[in-house]
């Protein structure tokens, strides 16, 4: 693998602990626990969860939003936190950021056209008439009519407000974005015009994608690797068609077998409550363990770290990974000649 | 600002208020023009006259000066320190709440504590040090009523700003490349304006009071500045051979203030955006029936099958009248329900599937909701003609509810199994006890582990699945014949979405219930759905059992939404967008309402309303060439 664009190591996010005044330590969550992932350039990598797997810790971190407890995180080489003590614009210029909710994300009392100006003036200097056209050219990018500069942000739908944020995101003329469910919001024709448009777009710009989500079908349409977060840590890691056809974790094959499929094989549920450990008082091993129909006294006593399997950048953090294809997929289902 | 000026005029007593302050605030500006005596020219010879005495209107005081003129020098000095007092009060004020709210932490800490010690001080004592410490007079008394208001302003900004500090806009700006200040000024000042301007208005009278307070006092206005505490003051000792020296200082400090808190008042009715949005108009106990003539397009769709339907809804319409527009929400939706059957209702957002479903029990708000015509049979009775007290009756009993976000619909505050209890109680003569015992029965029945223990907790001790786990005992409390579930597993996350879509498909099995299910997921459908009714635009476009309708939509826009959906181990599936947006509401065409975004359609999509029609075995479609049966090529046209 040729140098990744983004290497992220042993990435850390503690919210709370410390001390208190009197040496007390202080209980702390954490929300991201050693995260080790590398992004290529051009490559789109998806990050799947379920909530509280700290997968939006992790995207606010890169784009300096948040500032890790530990760990680093490179850009081409440089270490992010020091870039962004040199110059607080340096980051937002090769890093940008789509939220979830395309409305919230938009100033209420704000014309687009201020919304978009705000990064063309402050992270790449234009003025006057370049700032005018490059709106108008942003617009153009996104497919959205150059009148709609004037107008405020709930006059549009859902659909038009993710692509002002896009727009806005592409405006720092980025090599990264960090799309932080950003279909999530949005109807299943409006997710398929965005998702379009995101494909579109990183063909055009070059750019490189993280795309977390919580939805597993939509991940696999996008991206070419998928990283699985549960409790923080980053437990199975694959390129796309891979971890889809010979998912290794328990974690990821029970995320694939819950999730509904149109006209798909039934879906199997845990028989017992499924309830996440608590972050104040994570178990010393595993953190699936009391869920892991496999679970052996062995994955009670220390994580179990990400390693490498047989075949290519397929890694998983089990001491006891499956092995084989799983059974249930879209080919067997009842809805033939959609391709 | 039109529309802010439209909202406060329509709000009578705001209008009269501000109408009346405008008149005091242009006569006080004009005084120096009018004819008036010297406000402080005093002749004793002519003092204590009545009102309307010769050359005096107003009578004069005990220094025989013009009360008329004291009376308008003194409103203007009045609303001059009242005005500037609070000007100065908001600007400090909302700076303190500003950069506190905004930053947090320890300078939050650091200014909100200031502020506390400030309030801790009863108001007018702290005035009165202020006043003592400066000095007395006009300005210094200004001084200490901004510095007294000062908390007010701040507590207020700061908690409207910290509500906004958090919003995703805001690090949006952050990553615009704005900093602090820009994004104080620029991004959060406009979004806390309106409360600034709301404090402002109603401080405003109070501030005028205290000056007129203070100057009573005799620590404001000096002698001989005419100002309306300090008339008041000095009349006060001739109150009973001269009451009206007194009396008219008194009624102009009246009729002022409670013109500004009139206006105030309506300002922030104007300006606040839950008032705005009908947040104090308390709704209907039920939604409002006016049946107007349809012109229906359907038949009655009966049951397919022998059974007899358990719930028959025929034509339903439901509106939103909005101002002038009315928004047609549910626009004849007819569909049936067989007994221990689940039909899926399903539809993009602004479908209508949601609002079908709430006008069933009239659990649509009205105002705005009204439903406009159609019936809904359920054992042999229209719901839609029952009173609120039979409804009541229905309602939770044979027919439950379960909704998306439990945690919006359980009462926070009250243990979840008296919540149950109180569901029981509701439809049934059982004893506190009994009812307990039920009531942990069905927390078990839910798969609630530890069912005892869980009742005596609050909703925020359970986890999200839980607690839907909760919402779904609470529809079962009463055996309910039918469960209307509106998108009861959007909030969830998958693995527990799996979980309550198991335990919703066993517990029908175990009760024989129906459940009527809202969704927009197909495959959530597809798991347990035995038919599904396609929405779009307040239609239903297409129903027929589920799987045949999955794998051969006989509607170009069942089959294009089926298409949007990206299907898990089928990544060479790319999703199809559908171009375009569906009709507004307000503005549905005549025809076919997907016509527009439709890449089959024809001019006679267009003429006259199209009727859902039988196609093949139990479906229909609302369509004139429904499509055929999908082949590995595409699509052939029927």
């Amino acid at each position: 693998m040729p140098e990744p664009l983004l290497d992220i190591t042993g990435l850390t996010r503690t919210f709370g602990g410390g001390r208190s005044l009197l040496g007390i330590p202080k209980p702390g969550v954490h929300a991201v626990q050693r995260v080790d992932l590398q992004v290529a350039r051009g490559e789109t990598l998806g990050i799947v969860g379920e909530s509280g797997c700290g997968k939006s810790t992790l995207a606010r971190m890169l784009v300096g939003l948040d500032t890790p407890s530990g760990g680093e995180i490179r850009f081409a080489g440089e270490d992010l936190q020091a870039m962004r003590r040199l110059d607080r614009h340096a980051l937002s210029r090769r890093i940008q950021y789509v939220f979830q909710d395309p409305l919230s994300s938009l100033n209420p009392r704000m014309r687009i056209r201020d919304i978009l100006a705000a990064p063309l003036k402050h992270l790449r200097g234009l003025s006057g008439r370049a700032l005018d056209a490059r709106i108008a050219e942003l617009l153009e990018v996104v497919n959205l009519r150059p009148e709609f500069v004037s107008r405020y942000p709930h006059e549009f739908s859902g659909g038009q407000a993710q692509r002002i944020g896009i727009a806005r995101a592409l405006a720092a003329e980025p090599d990264v974005l960090v799309l932080d469910e950003p279909v999530s919001a949005l109807d299943v024709s409006v997710q398929a015009q965005v998702l379009k448009l995101l494909r579109r777009l990183k063909a055009e710009f070059d750019l490189t994608y993280l795309f977390i989500s919580h939805d597993l079908s939509v991940v696999e349409t996008i991206s070419q690797r998928i990283a699985v977060m549960y409790f923080g840590r980053v437990v199975e890691e694959a390129p796309a068609r891979r971890l889809f056809s010979q998912p290794a974790h328990p974690y990821t094959r029970l995320l694939l077998s819950s999730a509904p499929v149109p006209g798909g094989p039934p879906i199997t549920a845990e028989s017992t409550a499924a309830e996440l450990p608590d972050p104040l008082d994570p178990p010393p091993g595993c953190a699936f363990a009391p869920r892991c129909p496999k679970a052996r006294d062995a994955c009670r006593q220390a994580p179990p770290p990400l390693e490498a399997l047989s075949g290519g950048g397929h890694r998983a953090a089990c001491l006891y990974p499956e092995r084989g294809a799983w059974q249930a997929s879209a080919s067997t289902t009842a809805t033939p000649g959609a391709s | 600002m039109m529309a802010f000026l439209k909202l406060l005029a329509r709000n009578r007593l705001a209008a009269f208020g501000g109408i009346l302050l405008l008149a005091l605030v242009l006569l006080a500006l004009i005084t120096p023009l009018l004819p008036l005596l010297e406000p402080n020219a005093t002749n004793p010879a002519n003092r204590l006259q009545p009102p309307l005495s010769d050359g005096h209107w107003l009578g004069t005081d005990q220094l025989g000066r013009d009360i008329l003129s004291r009376l308008l020098w003194g409103l203007r000095v009045s609303l001059a320190v009242g005005i500037a007092a609070s000007l100065v009060a908001a600007l400090i004020g909302s700076t303190i709440g500003l950069v506190a709210g905004y930053f947090g932490g320890r300078t939050d800490n650091t200014l909100m504590r200031g502020i506390d010690m400030l309030m801790a001080f009863p108001y007018i004592l702290l005035a009165l040090a202020i006043v003592a410490v400066l000095g007395p007079g006009l300005m210094n008394a200004l001084y200490a009523i901004a510095i007294v208001n000062i908390p007010f302003f701040a507590r207020n900004i700061r908690g409207a700003t910290v509500s906004i500090a958090h919003r995703e806009f805001v690090d949006a700006a952050r990553l615009s490349g704005k900093g602090d200040l820009r994004i104080l000024v620029s991004e959060i000042l406009p979004n806390v304006l309106p409360v600034i301007v709301i404090t402002l208005s109603t401080t405003v009278g109070w501030m005028i009071l205290e000056t007129a307070g203070l100057s009573f006092l005799g620590l404001g206005a000096q002698p001989p500045q005419a100002d309306l505490g300090s008339m008041l003051g000095e009349g006060r000792r001739m109150i009973i051979n001269a009451p009206h020296v007194a009396t008219l200082p008194g009624l102009a400090i009246f009729l002022l203030v409670m013109s500004i808190n009139l206006l105030g008042d309506g300002v922030r009715d104007a300006l606040d955006p839950r008032l705005k949005s009908g947040a104090l108009s308390r709704p209907a106990p039920m939604t409002r029936l006016r049946r107007r003539q349809h012109v229906k397009v359907d038949d009655v769709v009966r049951v397919p099958g022998q059974a007899s339907a358990l719930l028959e809804v025929d034509d339903l319409h439901t509106d939103f009248e909005v101002g002038r527009e009315t928004y047609r929400a549910v626009n004849g939706v007819s569909f049936s329900l067989k007994p221990n059957e689940c039909l899926g209702l399903v539809g993009e957002s602004g479908s209508g599937k949601s609002v079908t479903a709430l006008s069933l029990l009239g659990l649509v708000a009205s105002p705005p909701g009204v439903i406009s015509g159609g019936h809904v049979h359920f054992q042999g009775r229209d719901l839609l003609d029952l009173g609120i007290r039979e409804l009541r009756r229905v309602r939770g009993n044979q027919v439950a509810y379960v909704f998306q976000d439990p945690l919006s619909t359980l009462h926070p505050l009250i243990k979840v199994g008296d919540q149950l209890i109180e569901a029981l109680r509701t439809h049934q003569p059982l004893s506190r006890q009994a009812a307990h015992q039920r009531a942990v029965e069905l927390l078990g029945q839910v798969r609630i582990p530890n069912p005892e223990r869980r009742a005596s907790q609050y909703p925020h001790e359970l986890s999200g699945g839980m607690r839907q786990r909760v919402g779904i005992a609470m529809a079962l409390a009463n055996d309910p014949q039918l469960i209307i579930a509106d998108e009861p597993t959007t909030a969830l996350d998958v693995t527990v979405q799996a979980q309550i879509l198991t335990l919703l498909k066993r517990l029908r099995e175990a009760q024989g219930t129906s459940v009527l299910f809202i969704t927009h997921d197909f495959g959530v459908v597809s798991q347990v759905c035995d038919r599904v009714a396609v929405m779009y635009a307040g239609r239903i476009v297409e129903v027929g059992p589920t799987q045949e309708l999955l794998a051969n939509p006989r509607h170009p826009y069942t089959r294009r939404l089926i298409d949007c959906v990206p299907r898990l181990g089928d990544p060479d599936h790319e999703p199809a967008a559908i171009p375009g947006l569906p009709p507004a509401a307000n503005a549905l065409p005549s025809g076919c309402a997907f016509a527009d975004r439709c890449d089959l359609v024809e001019p006679r999509c267009r003429e006259g309303e199209i009727a859902l029609i039988a196609s093949d075995g139990e479906r229909q479609v609302r369509c004139i060439k429904p499509l055929a049966n999908r082949t590995t090529t595409g699509a052939a046209h029927a």
